[in-house]
This record gives C-alpha cells, structure tokens and sequence, in this order.
C-alpha cells in the first residue's frame, strides 16, 4: 500500500511539471511580456518606457530560462521560469499582476467556496441517490421513462437558468433569502441557502441519470439473480445488495473531485457574489490576470492528480476485490 | 455582390460534405443501416432529428457570405442569406425596448407635439405595427386575421407536401388516398410522428412568415435589436461550436490515438503521458489560459483583420480549436482502447499475412472501424458544447462580444429580470432556442448510442 503510493506520487511529478511548463510556454513563450504589458497599458500609444517599468514592477524584465549575465546559481535562478513558475512548486504563488499577495488570497478565499461546493456535493449525492434507486426499483415502467424524461431535460437546460430563475423566484419574487452577498459565520447560512440549492437542482438530471444506468447494470448481475432466488424482498435487494455493490462507480466520480472542491463554481459563485476561489479567478480572467489564472491552472492540476491517487486508494479500501500493485 | 467564404463557413462545408459522404456510406452498408434505422425507429429520435436539421439548415443559410460590392468598393461589411431574409428587421430599427408583438415602446419618451406642448408616452414604433393605422382600434383584429390566415396557410402548405409525397411514393404508394390518409395520421409509429412534426414546422414557418413582416415577434432588446433575429442568428454560433470543435479535436485523436493503440511501446507511452498531462489541466482553466493569451495575439495584429465579421470569425474559430485541445484526450482514450482491440483482429492479422504494410493497415483496416467512435463523439457531445458556450461567453472567455450568441443573450440580459417592469423576453428567448437545440440533441444522442452501443440498451 505505502510503496504504491509512493509510485503513484512518483508518478505524478512529471505531469505537474509537465503541465507546469505546459503553462510557462502558454504565458511566457506564446506571448513575451511586451505583449501582456501592452495589453494592460492599453494598446497603441505606450512608451517603451512605460513597458519596461510594468515589467519591472512584476518582475517579468527577467530573462526566460537562462540568464548569462549573471553567474552561478544566478543564472538559472533569476530567470521568469524560476521565479513564476518553478516557485508554484513550492506554493509561493508570488504577487498578482495588480500586486497583491496571491497565497494570502487563495487561503483566505478557499473557505468559501468550500461552504458552497461541500453541501452541494452532499447533498446532491443523497438526493440523486434516492431519486435514481427510486427510478431503478420501478424499471420499465411509466415512473421509469418519466423519469429518465425529466433527467434529460433538466439536463438541456443551461445553468445559466438555473441561477438567473432561482434568483428571480426566491430571491426577488418570494424575498425569501438575500438575492446575492456573503458573511462571515454563522449568518453566512442565509447566503449559502439558494446557491446551494441551485447547485444541486442543477446536477440533479445528470446525476439521477448516470446513477441510474450504474444501478441497472448491477440489477442484471448474476448475484442479485441469486439474492432474488433466495427469497429476498425487491426492495431489500435494491437497498442492500445493488446499493453497496453501485457505490465503488459512484464513488470514483465522487473521489476524484474531492480536492477540486477548494476552486469552487466559478460561474455560481460570481453570481451570487461569493468570494471564493470561482469568482476569484472569474475577476481574474476579466481583469486579464496572467499571474493569477497561472497559479489557479496549477492548483487546480495539482488537486485533479491528489484526487486520482485518493480514489486509488479509497477503491482498496472499499472493495477487498482490488489490489494495487 | 461576391461571395465570402469565411474560415468556419469552410469547415462547416467540410462537415456537411462529410455528413453527406457518410450516409452515401451507410446506404451501402447494409448492417450500419440497419442500426441507423433502429435510431429513427424510436418516434423521439425522429422529431429530435428534424429539430436538428432545422438547425443546421438554418446555420447553413446563415453560413452563406457575401459582401456587396455595388454602392461601395471599399465597403467591408458582410452579410449572409438569412441576414437578407430577416430584411429589413435584421438592421437596428428601434431605439429601445419593446415587448414582443408590441406597437409602441416599452419605455416613457418625451414627446414634442405639433402644438409645442411636450408629453410623456409610449412612442410608436417604426417597424413593429407600423400598418396599424389606428393602433388602439385596429391591433386585436389585425391580430386574429393574421392568426386565422397563418393557420390556413400552414395546413395548405403541410398538405401540399403530403401530396407531393403522395404522388412520388411510387414504390410503396397505398391504393387509395384513404388508406393513405390512415398511414399518415392514424397509425402509430415514426412515420406519423414525422408528419406530425412537419405539420408543427409548416404552422412555425408561416407564423413567422407571416408576424415578422409587421412586429418584433419577440420584442426588441436594449438598444433596439430584434430579439427574435438574434436568436436566428445564435444558432449559427450554437451549432458551429458544438460540431467544429470535435471536427477540430478529430484528427488529434485520431492521429493519436492509432498510433498509441497501433505500435505500443514508448511511442504508446509518450501519448498517454500527453494527454495525461492535458487532461489534469482542469478544462475551464485551460479554456480562460489559452483565450487570454488569443486576446493577446488579437490585440497584437488588431490590425490585420478587417471587417468585425472576420475579425469575430477567428475568434470563433479559436474557441473551437480552444476546446477542442481540451477534449480531445477522451476521444483519444477510446480510439486507443478501440485500436488495440482492434490490433488483435483477425481480419488485421490476415492483411498483414498477406503483406500489406503497416499504413495500408492503419488507412483501410483500422480507421473505417473507428468511424462509429466519432460519429457517437460528435452527436454526444454536442449538447455539453452548445452549452459550455453561453456559460463561457458569460465569463468573458466565449465568442466576440459582437457575434450573436446565446451566451452574449444571456449575459448582456441577466440584469433585466431587476428592472421594473420586468424585461424577460431576451433572456426566454435565448432560453427556449437553447433548450430546444440541446433537449433534441440529447434525444438524438441517446437513440444514437442505444443503437450502436446495444450494451446499455435496457
């Protein structure tokens, strides 16, 4: 087990830098620094002068990869590639292009996005559970195709609606919760209220639907056939037998977002005005931040792989049939 | 006048003419068309299918480009056939709001009467009942007469068809008009629902042949566009990302994927180390990295592009390439699977054994058996992107601000559902021509995985 984990995590440090020079070619190499400087200065008339001073400011008048001016260690370590990109590696995300402290907002603004994503995840996860184990006990039936009915149209309509319609109705209409903002605390629940249920209407017809093929699947398995034979109630069975068994499916989708959970929605959250991590790098990307989407497309690889290697392991431990070696 | 072949017209051509090669393909192939006729056998898959081809017929006419050169040389601004069709509401005629079927505006304008006194009212329109000569007296009859008239002329035009069809049918053509009549309407079974559905899209076409010569069926938006033209006009940007990105994902997977699952080893090992790589990258991330760094390069040879049309072509274009980078690794991960199944065939075996090379191998024996892949990959997906569109355009990332997209609807709509009154046809606007295209697209895909997928049919 630790010596696969070990591989596993061996294994997983070339992709980061991989992806991590994946990205320094996207930022630095595709388009220099002029460019980005250019960019925000807006477009035509600016100085060199003026380019060379953003730069200098971000620290981006750096060589690339290599600085031959300098000597010794100097020469690799004052370049863009260390400074921006190797440093990820070690967390230091550096400042952002309008110079605040990059790890001080990602820690304090992952929290959250944690409130919203974690109770839409379970919640979601109960709900569509019983909803599909309800479609899949009436199989083949009206109840069943009704269902799958519904399923394929909640999953047509945008999410986009889903916020928009739910803000309008509960907010604006009903004047039930406040139609967007956040608190510290406790009162952060009235706030939290209406995105999270949008968030688990919104995956309700995808989920119910994919829950429900993992459940016919296992309902054709020769042991639910024995199950039946010996006597067992339909429901006992549905309850029992196929729940436990369609959980190891179910359970890889769920593992491997685990992690994610910190990025949060960026679309719910800048609706509703939530201040994590989604609509962090939803201000970013308008405010044309390189420094900030480059840190985030690293934390957000960085959490994908930690949550491959969890759901590795969460399989050994809920399925004595899979050995990892 | 001279006709314009923008870049996404061309790889739209493209994809038609490989739609077309492909079903003269199938109508050879006796098994795969019988799996074909197992999809429209369900009577959804059919009425889905026809909403489909409405769609692209429409991006097909709305693909057609061409510049006029008559009055102006130096005039770059480019038009398409549906741009003439919707003539004359297809240029900005109002100034503001104004609800659908409305004759005057939505919003209180001070008016200067003949006698110098100034009043506030709800000006009259220049285009939306602009026939009614005595608004208040004459809009409800001008309304019913057309509604009677649209009925009649949608039932003559669906009856002329059926008759067509009627005189045509020579092969299986039923004694008599009676039992012909009982086949259409009475008996169950895809093809009433076919005929039921062309009776829908002949009412729609007159309704709108006949409404939208007289007022804004759907309202104008804030500067006075016409909300039912844009949404025409979407579905060209809808369509064109939910199939160009998986036609521009294709041969990377493909070219990929074969020679991972073909010849194995380190070559099989740098591949999957690529889309590894790729696939950890979490997609939106990816997606708002690689447009920012278009804005960039837009901005940079702002220059070169002339006309908005172009200019927001490319932007088009980019996206699709965009996303397809990010998708392209699923694809690719069955094509490899599928190959290395393949690799092991007999049929494979005995070429080789009868000394066909390796590419010979690739090209006739284990790309046409991939064909199936893609073509599930194109209708599957296809819904997700329509969809990723709107929510992309909302953050800024998605297509140019001044291409019509549903996702530009939404996003320059989103704060009028707080005005007072409420604005709300823009946005249901966008949300029924969204819901529609993507409901039919997942129905059609179903059917289409259901048939050529007989494992997850329950």
């Amino acid at each position: 087990m630790f010596n696969y984990l070990l591989k596993r995590i061996f294994y997983a440090i070339p992709i980061l830098i991989s992806v991590n020079v994946f990205t320094f070619f996207l930022f630095f190499v595709v388009n220099t620094p002029d460019d980005m400087a250019r960019l925000h200065l807006g477009n035509k008339h600016v100085t060199q002068e003026a380019i060379d001073n953003w730069k200098f400011e971000r620290g981006y008048n750096k060589p690339l990869l290599w600085a031959s001016e300098l000597d010794g260690v100097k020469k690799i370590s004052e370049t863009i590639f260390f400074e921006n990109s190797l440093k990820l590696f070690l967390f230091k995300f550096g400042q952002s292009d309008s110079g605040r402290d990059i790890s001080f907002d990602i820690s304090k603004r992952m929290w959250p996005s944690l409130a919203i994503a974690l109770p839409v995840l379970i919640v979601g996860i109960c709900l569509t559970l019983t909803i599909a184990l309800f479609v899949a006990f009436f199989r083949a039936t009206y109840i069943d195709s009704t269902g799958v009915l519904i399923c394929v149209f909640m999953m047509s309509v945008s999410g986009l609606f889903y916020i928009i319609g739910g803000q309008y109705l509960i907010g604006k209409m009903l004047k039930l919760v406040p139609i967007s903002g956040y608190s510290e605390g406790l009162s952060a629940v009235k706030f939290l209220i209406l995105p999270v249920a949008i968030g688990v209407i919104s995956g309700l017809g995808n989920g119910t639907r994919w829950y429900r093929t993992i459940f016919l699947e296992e309902v054709n398995k020769d042991y639910v056939r024995t199950a039946r034979s010996k006597g067992f109630k339909e429901s006992q069975i549905m309850l029992s037998h196929v729940l436990r068994n369609a959980l190891i499916p179910i359970m890889t989708g769920v593992v491997v977002v685990l992690p994610s959970l910190f990025l949060g929605s960026l679309i719910t959250e800048s609706f509703f005005g939530i201040p994590g991590l989604g609509s962090y790098t939803i201000e970013a990307i308008r405010a044309q931040d390189f420094a900030i989407v480059r840190s985030m497309v690293f934390l957000g690889s960085l959490l994908y792989i930690l949550g491959l290697i969890l759901t590795d392991i969460s399989y050994t431990l809920v399925d004595p049939r899979v050995r990892l070696n | 006048m001279q006709i314009v072949i923008l870049k996404t017209d061309f790889l739209f051509f493209l994809l038609l003419a490989g739609i077309f090669l492909y079903s003269l393909f199938v109508f050879k192939d006796k098994q795969l068309l019988d799996v074909w006729r197992q999809v429209f056998r369900k009577p959804l898959a059919i009425a889905s299918g026809m909403v489909l081809f409405f769609y692209l017929a429409i991006c097909l006419l709305d693909s057609i480009h061409f510049k006029h050169l008559a009055n102006n040389e130096k005039s770059q601004e480019i038009t398409s056939v549906l741009d003439s069709l919707f003539e004359p509401i297809s240029k900005q005629v109002e100034t503001t709001y104004s609800a659908p079927f409305a004759y005057s505006s939505f919003v209180k304008e001070t008016i200067l009467n003949d006698d110098g006194s100034v009043a506030r009212e709800f000006p009259r329109l220049k285009f939306g009942g602009s026939h009614l000569i005595d608004p208040e007296s004459d809009y409800w009859p001008d309304i019913w007469i057309s509604l009677i008239y649209i009925l009649c002329m949608g039932f003559v035009f669906w009856l002329v068809l059926l008759f067509i069809y009627y005189f045509f049918s020579y092969r299986s053509r039923p004694k008599s008009v009676i039992s012909f009549v009982n086949v259409v309407l009475v008996s169950s079974g895809s093809f009433k629902v076919f005929w039921v559905t062309l009776l829908g899209f002949c009412l729609l076409f007159s309704f709108l042949f006949v409404f939208a010569g007289h007022y804004h069926i759907l309202g104008t938006d804030k500067v006075g566009n016409d909300v039912l033209y844009q949404s025409f006009k979407s579905i060209r940007t809808g369509v064109l990302i939910g199939t160009l990105t998986t036609l521009l994902a294709l041969p990377f997977a493909l070219i990929f994927g074969v020679t991972a699952g073909y010849f194995g080893g380190w070559i099989d090992d740098v591949i999957q180390f690529l889309y590894t790589t790729l696939s950890s990258i979490p997609g939106v991330l990816l997606i708002a990295a690689a447009a920012l760094m278009l804005e960039i390069y837009m901005s940079k040879h702002s220059d070169i592009y002339m006309s908005v049309v172009a200019r927001a072509d490319l932007r088009l274009l980019a996206l699709c390439m965009i996303i397809g980078i990010t998708s392209w690794t699923t694809l690719c991960r069955y094509v490899r699977a599928e190959t290395l199944k393949l690799r092991e065939m007999d049929f494979v075996a005995a070429a080789t054994a009868l000394g066909a090379t390796k590419l010979r191998v690739i090209f006739r024996h284990v790309t046409p058996n991939l064909m199936h892949l893609v073509m599930i990959t194109l209708v599957l997906d296809f819904s997700g992107l329509v969809l990723a569109e709107a929510a992309l355009s909302y953050i800024d990332i998605g297509v140019d601000p001044s291409m019509e997209s549903w996702g530009n609807m939404i996003n320059s709509a989103r704060l009028e559902l707080a005005r007072e009154p409420v604005v709300w046809w823009s946005l249901g606007s966008a949300f029924f021509f969204m819901l529609f295209l993507v409901l039919a697209a997942n129905i059609f895909a179903d059917s289409t995985r259901d048939a050529f997928d007989p494992k997850t049919n329950d």
